[in-house]
This record gives C-alpha cells, sequence and structure tokens, in this order.
C-alpha cells in the first residue's frame, strides 16, 4: 500500500493504516472465534463420546445415557425428508426451466420460495404442529417433522437444481428436440442427468439443515428417546440430535452429554461442508473440461 | 399412427401438468403457513384486545386473572436484533471488505469455509456454548446475580448473524466492476480510499440486504437464545433476564391450553408480520442493486 509514499499528506496515511488494521482484526476476530468455538466444543466433548453413549438408549433404571435412539431418528428424519422433498423440488425446477411461459406463474413461484426460506423455524414448528400433527391427525410423530422440514428445505433443492438447469447449454435440448424427441423424453434423457450436480449440493445442503434444526421439530416430532425401527419410528414421537442436545442441556443439566452430542454434531457440519466444497469443485472441474 | 400421436401429446400434456403441480407446491405451502397463522392467531386478539395485547406490558398468562401483553417481548426482539446488528455488522463488513478486495485467493477460500462452518453449527450448540461460556462470564465481569440476560443474547445472536452478513456482502462486493477501482486507483487513490469510498458505495444496496438479512436471522432465531436470555417476561434491560417474540411461542407451547395457547399463536402471528415485512425490503433491495 502507498504508505511510504511521501506525497501522501498524514490524515491520508492515518486513514489507510487505521481502516487497514480494522479490516484484519475484523478477519481475524472472525478466524478466532471459528477456531475457538470448534476447539471448545471438540475439548468439552470428545472425552465423552463412549461406545456405550453411542449404542445404548437411555435407562431410568441404571441411570444409563444413551444417544443411539437420537442418532437412528436423525437418520430417519433425514432419510424421509429428502424422499419427500427431493421430487417436489427437482420437479418445481424443470418447471421454472423448461415448462414455464407465463411470466406471472414463475413470479409468484420464486417468489414463494423466496418467502419460504425467510421465514424463522419456530413459525415452521407450529403451522406443522397444526396442519400436520393435528389437522392431519398424525400426532406428534417423526414423520410430521419430516414433513414440516420438507417445506422448509424445499426452497434449497428448488435453487440448487435450478442453478445447474441453467447451466445445460440450449444447443443439448436442441439436438434433441432436432432428432424428433419429445418434451418429456428430453428432460428424462438430456435434462435430468446433467442437473445431478445441483441435486446433490442441495441434498448436502439439506441435510446440514436438517441436522441443525431444533425449533421446528420440538412439537413436531417431540423428544422421546425410545429406539424404534424404521417406520415404527416414523410414526412416533423422537428425539433428533439437535432436540436430544438442547433437552439435556436445558432440561435437565447433563452438560457431559450435551456437548458429547454438540462434539458429533460439530463434526458432522465439518464433514457436510467440506463435501459440499468438494462436489461443487468436482462438477465444475467436470464441466469445465 | 395418428393415434399413437395423438396418445403422445396427451401424455406431454399430463406431464407438463404435473410439473406444473409441482411447480405450484412451494405457493401452496407460503398460503397454507399464511392461512393457518392469521387463522390461529386472530381469535386471541379479538379476545384480549389489539391495543392491550400489543401494548400491555406485562405478561402472566399463569396468574388469575391472567394478562397478555406482549410489549416486552416486542420491544426485547428489537432490542435485541438491534444489539447483534451493531455488534455483528461492523465485524462482518470489514471481514467481508478484507477477502473481497485484500486476501489472497487461498486466504480468501480459507476464511470463506470457516465462515460457512459458522453458518452451519446448530444454533443449540451456540446456545450451548453461551449457556456455559458466556453466561458465567457475563455474570462474573459484571457482578449480577444472573448471567442468563439480554446481553447474553445480543452476544450470541451478533455471531450467528455473521456468517450471512459476510458471504451477502462479499458478493455485493465482488460484483462492483473493476474499472470502477482502476479509475478511482489512476486519480490517485489509495488503495484503501478506493475500496472504502468506491467499492463499498457501488456495493452498497448488496451491503444493505446483508444487513436486513441479519436482521431476519436474528428477529427469528429462538433456540440459542431460549438457552441464554434467561426466559423471563421482563421489560428490556441489558442485564436482566428477557423473553423474546420466538421464546414465548416456544417457552409455553408445551403446555399451554385455552386463551393463553391461542395467545401464543396470535404471538408468532405478529412475529410473521415482522419477517415478511423484512423479506419485502430484502427483496426492494437485492432488485435494486441489480438494476444499478
Amino acid at each position: 500500500m502507498n504508505r511510504n509514499n511521501p506525497s501522501l499528506s498524514k490524515s491520508r496515511k492515518t486513514y489507510g493504516a487505521v481502516m487497514n488494521a480494522l479490516m484484519l482484526a475484523a478477519t481475524g476476530f472472525t478466524v478466532a472465534l471459528v477456531v475457538f468455538l470448534v476447539l471448545y466444543v471438540m475439548i468439552r466433548g470428545l472425552p465423552h463420546i463412549t461406545w456405550e453413549l453411542l449404542s445404548t438408549a437411555p435407562s431410568y433404571l441404571t441411570e444409563r445415557i444413551g444417544i443411539l435412539p437420537d442418532i437412528l431418528n436423525t437418520v430417519y428424519i433425514v432419510l424421509a425428508t429428502l424422499v419427500v422433498v427431493l421430487p417436489l423440488g427437482v420437479g418445481a425446477a424443470i418447471y421454472l426451466t423448461e415448462y414455464a411461459t407465463n411470466r406471472r406463474v414463475v413470479v409468484a413461484i420464486e417468489y414463494a420460495a423466496e418467502t419460504l426460506s425467510g421465514i424463522p423455524s419456530i413459525i415452521y414448528g407450529l403451522v406443522g404442529m397444526l396442519f400436520f400433527c393435528q389437522f392431519l391427525s398424525m400426532r406428534t410423530s417423526l414423520m410430521a417433522g419430516a414433513l414440516t422440514l420438507v417445506i422448509m428445505n424445499l426452497p434449497t433443492i428448488m435453487r440448487t437444481t435450478q442453478e445447474s438447469l441453467k447451466a445445460v447449454p440450449q444447443s443439448y435440448r436442441e439436438g434433441a428436440f432436432g432428432l424428433g424427441a419429445g418434451k418429456w423424453r428430453v428432460i428424462r434423457t438430456v435434462v435430468l442427468p446433467s442437473c445431478i450436480d445441483g441435486v446433490i449440493t442441495g441434498c448436502i445442503l439439506s441435510v446440514g439443515r436438517i441436522l441443525g434444526e431444533s425449533a421446528a421439530l420440538l412439537f413436531t416430532a417431540g423428544f422421546a428417546h425410545a429406539l424404534n425401527g424404521l417406520f415404527k419410528g416414523l410414526s412416533s414421537a423422537g428425539a433428533t440430535l439437535t432436540v436430544a442436545l438442547y433437552v439435556y442441556a436445558k432440561e435437565q443439566g447433563e452438560f457431559d452429554v450435551a456437548f458429547a452430542i454438540a462434539a458429533i454434531l460439530m463434526m458432522l457440519t465439518l464433514i457436510i461442508n467440506m463435501s459440499a466444497t468438494l462436489v461443487g469443485k468436482y462438477f465444475q472441474k467436470r464441466k469445465n473440461s | 399412427m395418428r393415434q399413437t400421436k395423438n396418445l403422445k401429446r396427451t401424455v406431454e400434456k399430463v406431464i407438463q401438468i404435473v410439473f406444473l403441480m409441482l411447480g405450484l407446491v412451494t405457493v401452496g405451502c407460503v398460503l397454507l403457513i399464511t392461512v393457518y397463522i392469521i387463522i390461529s392467531g386472530l381469535p386471541a386478539i379479538r379476545e384480549i384486545g389489539l391495543v392491550d395485547f400489543l401494548f400491555g406490558k406485562r405478561w402472566a398468562s399463569t396468574a388469575t386473572p391472567p394478562s397478555y401483553g406482549i410489549l416486552p417481548f416486542i420491544l426485547t426482539s428489537v432490542y435485541g436484533t438491534a444489539g447483534a446488528i451493531v455488534l455483528g455488522v461492523p465485524v462482518g463488513f470489514l471481514t467481508a471488505v478484507y477477502l473481497s478486495k485484500v486476501a489472497s485467493k487461498r486466504v480468501k477460500e480459507l476464511v470463506s469455509e470457516a465462515v460457512s462452518l459458522l453458518a452451519g453449527i446448530p444454533s443449540v450448540v451456540y446456545g450451548l456454548v453461551g449457556m456455559l461460556v458466556l453466561v458465567p462470564a457475563i455474570r462474573t465481569i459484571f457482578g449480577i446475580p444472573d448471567g442468563a440476560s439480554l446481553l447474553a443474547a445480543i452476544l450470541v445472536l451478533s455471531v450467528m448473524i455473521l456468517p450471512s452478513i459476510v458471504k451477502v456482502s462479499i458478493t455485493a462486493l465482488d460484483a462492483v466492476p473493476e474499472e470502477y477501482e482502476q479509475a478511482s486507483l489512476a486519480l490517485g487513490a489509495t488503495k484503501t480510499e478506493t475500496w472504502f469510498r468506491v467499492s463499498v458505495p457501488a456495493a452498497k444496496s448488496g451491503i444493505a440486504a446483508a444487513v436486513v438479512l441479519g436482521v431476519g436471522r436474528a428477529i427469528g432465531e429462538a433456540m440459542a437464545v431460549m438457552m441464554v436470555s434467561g426466559n423471563v417476561p421482563n421489560m428490556p434491560q441489558l442485564f436482566q433476564s428477557v423473553r423474546f417474540l420466538t421464546t414465548a411461542v416456544a417457552s409455553e407451547m408445551s403446555y399451554s391450553a385455552g386463551l393463553q395457547r391461542q395467545a401464543l399463536f396470535s404471538i408468532a402471528l405478529v412475529l410473521y408480520l415482522f419477517i415478511l415485512l423484512i423479506n419485502a425490503v430484502f427483496n426492494v433491495l437485492l432488485k435494486g442493486g441489480k438494476k444499478q
């Protein structure tokens, strides 16, 4: 920077020095914050992750705490949400980029998606409770929680798919049309295979969001710790890892267990972020080559 | 031949309608949420009276006679959000300028990754760390009996909004045409002057959008705030236990009934209206930025 330029007035030099120092301090603070959070959670949590904790259900008789049911519930809810949200989100994206001709419909759908991504999770929780648990009488169950999360994650899947659809060269479609293929055939054989990167990115982002979600699940999926199979599990109430963390920390004061769960969640977050970056890079490379 | 052609056309038509339906699911969801929130939120407001509800200073839902004034929650949410913005925006903004203009490509990538991690950490983890680090620290530093306070919530929120502010600001700053900066440098401005007096003003609507997004995040956050704010319906004061709009809904929902339960839905309606307003401002800012 022009710090050594003698022609600069003193006040301009000071301005430059101060602003640069502030920027460095802010960035340093942000990085330090991330490092502190990760290290603190890991140091407090890792020693308490034991095989017994991971592989058992909690028992009041032996005063044992195990998080296996919570791990399974998380897996069930992730699977159920993705199974429902993928066709909806990908379908909506295909409609928007391939079919839509009416400008007003497009604007309405896009505005709706933007609105959905701004609604706080506690509102999703309330509406999920009123609509899925009470109106559709699914009671407090993992399925009701998963359906609530479907609405939350719809915009994510839609947006990532749409972005990769827009990157499919128009000439591919024209080529296929030129060979006499119908619209549906073009979508099935040309468009869908080339938007797979967007779908995968959307899935990774959604899994991250589902793992971190708690407010929307508290009233829709509840906080039971019973050990269930997939289908029994979906129809009964259950806590995911995040909800279990909240219950153990806030209601029961079991901070060691809470930190163990936090450390697991932190590792999962790291893995998810890294895989999102890697997937992005991988497909970028393939597209450029 | 003609028959297969007709069949094909029908199939295409049906498929198009199926995709249209899938597209409209999003719109349906928004309508569903809006209708449910309004229908379930209105009865209590009608019973309590709009003015008493919005401007009543006392919330005692389990007392006899109960009193349902949500002014403490509204003010707490507003103050808490404002506090988080005051602390989080300068840090996020300066970080974004550094990453967009100063940092090398490698540093930018690494720090962006760290910021994404910050965005991905579940809010209950923030709450947990806040509960065990911030709350005791506030108690000892300021010598108050309980550290669970508005201040603790503001600090947690300011960290939680950092990633949204950094990311949206970087996008806006990266989009500033290089010619602007070159012209400024050619006229004799230093690099720092160019970044802050040319690039930042050029990206101002994107940066404003980042701030509004931060406001939305902060006002909607429930769990982390619930764990550090003490959850007592006081009028907001920096060192007192407070309750936000979001936590007011979350904390009583599991055991509420009757008018108390309906009043909780009305609080959600108020929160929803805040969010719709913030979303509208956000969209206007982003679109305004694109038009320029």
